[in-house]
């Protein structure tokens, strides 16, 4: 018997041709992730720096010789970016608490600042506006500097973005399209039909694992080439180290899924199973800040998961050219996933 | 492992059994599904598993199919136990199971080539097809077959493996009259084919039509072996009179009628059994006429396995039939789900 008419061949053709006739399918595997990854990219597209709001209080100056409120404004509508915004002290206040304005400045001698020192941009326009009010009461004490406006790729938000939306899609697609596969191949009784065949148990779940290999990496190159397309960003590392991680990565989460639905009866508990596990690696493994930001505590369990392995290894390689070799400890995570996922899955695997 | 045709180490065929139990039994929780069955089947013979729904018919083929574990008992397939033998005895036998939905979206060929490609030892694609009358149709999606051609195509799953026992779990229920009649000429080709074939059913007449040996399970217990001729000669009386009366007599009256030889309440009256129709009908009247009674039914005719389960059980096959149904309409709707067969 060819290879073509073994069964992982077969296994893995029904798998592909399922996929292949169901249009719908087809948007939920490869235009959805295309979606978000547009929508996000509006959202975080390059823009003009925000003008960000320093509430000046109106309140009647208390002595001539300190500044007015008109010259506070006036001062602050002179820093690039920010603009001053007059208002009574009650509305200063609530502009303040609701995050609308940065810092609220009572002119005065000394002038008062109001500012929440652990928001970073309060900080930020509390300096500036020092500066600027010094500025204005001492044009000498001005420092002359030199702006240099960086937007090159490989700095901005977006870059820190795209490859966790990549190694995030790689996780729903993962865990869900193997997990929800076949717990509706068990609810609609066809694993039980393949149990009564002397079929191979790991036949089957091997044809799942190299199934979303390969979709993964469709899914992957079509991420890529948005990345390239609508942001310049170009990996810097290489397309075959990608190829690597993104299989590896696969057959991790190949093996999560096949856990998830190695006992679920029905779609609905499946669902909150896949839910249970993706959500917390949405959180942690630094898909939209980095992971790092958590306490040094949790860093063990957050490094465990499967997608901050992949995250973090894509960031090396698609922002600094990193070689396989260096990415070697991330794909040991995900090898390990991806092994015992299978290994233990085969072993209580529910067929009926 | 010996060869089936091994001619120094196989038993002839004709006398080692295909399947063997012994004092089978499965319990769920509080529930005893199969209750102590004995079982022999014969090699070539197509013997017929019947039972209301319920009955534990198909707990028992899924043991004997390796899907499930007996609680205690033993089974044989083909002289070998499953433990240690797993592997060999699922390529050995073919399965259709009660309610399998194959991949929606994959042909009648590319469905049989999947399954195909499990076994050592296969038939060609196009044999099976043929075998099942799906040559024409086998390039169609499984979700745009009729429910007959559905199942058609689960037997060539079973039959692709070449298989020395076939298991056909209800293969026709939920299917109309055309598509079943379909269904049968079929699974005679498969018998006279030489392959052993245990059928479940709760349709009396198929089991009449196709099988050889019959045994009646009720509540997880075999309650009557044998060929349906001897099931039906075990009523004492080969002929049945319908009757119901208008006002309604008691059955002592009818039983106590010479040539009677049980009385069994049906819908809307009595069955009799009887062994000569010709000199039992004249009494009924006669007894209804002296009594005053204007009969509401009367009607005559042979007796059939319906008649032999109404007998052992007291009940109609027919009427749990309607009640399991009613329930199942509720709960999984089993025998309803198949597709109606469109005439072709």
């Amino acid at each position: 018997m060819t290879f073509s008419q073994g069964p992982l061949a077969q296994l893995f053709l029904a798998r592909w041709r399922e996929l292949r006739r169901e249009p719908g399918v087809l948007f939920w595997v490869f235009g959805f992730p295309i979606l978000l990854a547009i929508a996000l990219g509006l959202a975080f597209r390059n823009r003009p720096p925000e003008v960000a709001t320093i509430a000046v209080v109106d309140a009647p100056a208390l002595s001539t010789t300190n500044a007015p409120a008109t010259d506070v404004a006036a001062a602050i509508d002179a820093v690039d970016g920010f603009k001053a915004r007059r208002v009574d002290a009650a509305t200063a206040a609530e502009l303040l608490r609701s995050g609308r304005a940065l810092l609220v400045v009572e002119p005065g001698d000394p002038p008062r600042f109001t500012f929440d020192p652990t928001r970073a941009g309060s900080r930020l326009a509390e300096i500036a506006v020092r500066d600027a009010l010094e500025f204005a009461h001492d044009p000498k004490a001005r420092m002359a500097t030199q702006e240099n406006v960086v937007t090159a790729p490989g700095q901005r938000y977006i870059d820190f973005l795209l490859p966790g939306l990549l190694g995030m899609n790689l996780m729903s697609g993962g865990v869900w399209g193997v997990g929800w596969a076949l717990v509706l191949m068990r609810t609609r009784k066809l694993l039980k039909r393949f149990a009564a065949t002397p079929m191979r148990r790991s036949d089957l779940l091997l044809s799942f694992m190299l199934f979303r290999v390969v979709i993964a990496l469709i899914e992957a190159l079509f991420l890529i080439l948005f990345g390239i397309l609508a942001f310049k960003l170009w990996p810097r590392g290489s397309y075959l180290t990608l190829a690597v991680l993104v299989s590896v990565s696969a057959l991790a989460f190949s093996g999560v899924g096949l856990l998830v639905a190695s006992r679920a009866q029905n779609s609905q508990s499946a669902a909150g199973l896949m839910n249970l596990v993706t959500l917390p690696m949405f959180l942690l493994s630094g898909v939209f800040f980095p992971a790092g930001n958590f306490p040094d505590w949790m860093q063990p369990l957050v490094k465990a998961l499967p997608l901050t392995a992949l995250n973090d290894a894509l960031r090396a390689v698609i922002l600094d050219g990193a070689t396989l070799a260096a990415t070697a400890p991330q794909l040991a995570v995900l090898g390990a996933w991806g092994g015992l996922g299978f290994a233990i899955a085969l072993k209580i695997f529910r067929w009926t | 492992m010996d060869s089936p045709d091994a001619p120094t180490i196989a038993a002839p065929v004709a006398s080692r059994p295909a399947i063997r139990t012994r004092g089978l039994v499965k319990r769920f929780d509080a529930v005893t599904a199969v209750d102590g069955v004995d079982l022999e089947v014969r090699a070539g013979e197509c013997f017929g598993l019947l039972g209301p729904n319920g009955a534990g018919k198909t707990t028992t083929i899924e043991i004997l199919e390796g899907l499930q574990r007996a609680t205690s008992g033993e089974v044989e397939l083909l002289g070998l136990p499953w433990d240690g033998h797993a592997t060999e005895l699922r390529a050995r036998i073919g399965i259709q199971l009660q309610e399998t939905e194959l991949y929606d979206k994959l042909s009648v060929v590319e469905t049989v080539r999947l399954f195909r490609s499990f076994y050592p030892h296969p038939l060609e694609v196009a044999d099976v097809l043929e075998q099942v009358d799906l040559i024409d149709k086998q390039d169609a999606w499984v979700e745009k077959l009729s429910g007959g051609q559905k199942q058609r195509l689960a037997i060539a799953c079973a039959l692709v493996s070449d298989p020395e026992l076939c298991f056909l779990d209800e293969p026709t229920t939920g299917l109309d009259p055309a598509a079943r009649r379909a269904l049968w000429e079929i699974l005679r080709r498969l018998r006279a084919g030489g392959r052993t074939l245990l059928l479940t059913t709760h349709y009396m007449e198929e089991a009449e039509k196709l099988c050889d040996r019959i045994a009646i399970m009720r509540k997880g217990k075999i309650i009557a072996l044998g060929t349906p001729s001897e099931l039906i000669a075990r009523l004492g009386g080969e002929q049945i009179i319908e009757v119901g009366s208008e006002p309604p007599l008691p059955a002592e009256l009818f039983a106590a009628i010479p040539g009677v030889v049980a009385c069994l309440p049906d819908p809307g009256g009595f069955r009799l059994t009887v062994h000569e129709i010709h000199a039992t009908l004249p009494l009924v009247i006669d007894e209804l006429r002296k009594r005053g009674a204007r009969p509401s039914r009367l009607s005559t005719r042979t007796a059939t396995l319906d008649d032999v389960f109404v007998e052992l059980t007291g009940t109609s096959l027919g009427a749990d039939e309607a009640q399991a149904a009613s329930v199942a309409g509720v709960h999984d709707a089993k025998s309803r789900r198949r597709k109606p067969e469109v005439a072709s």
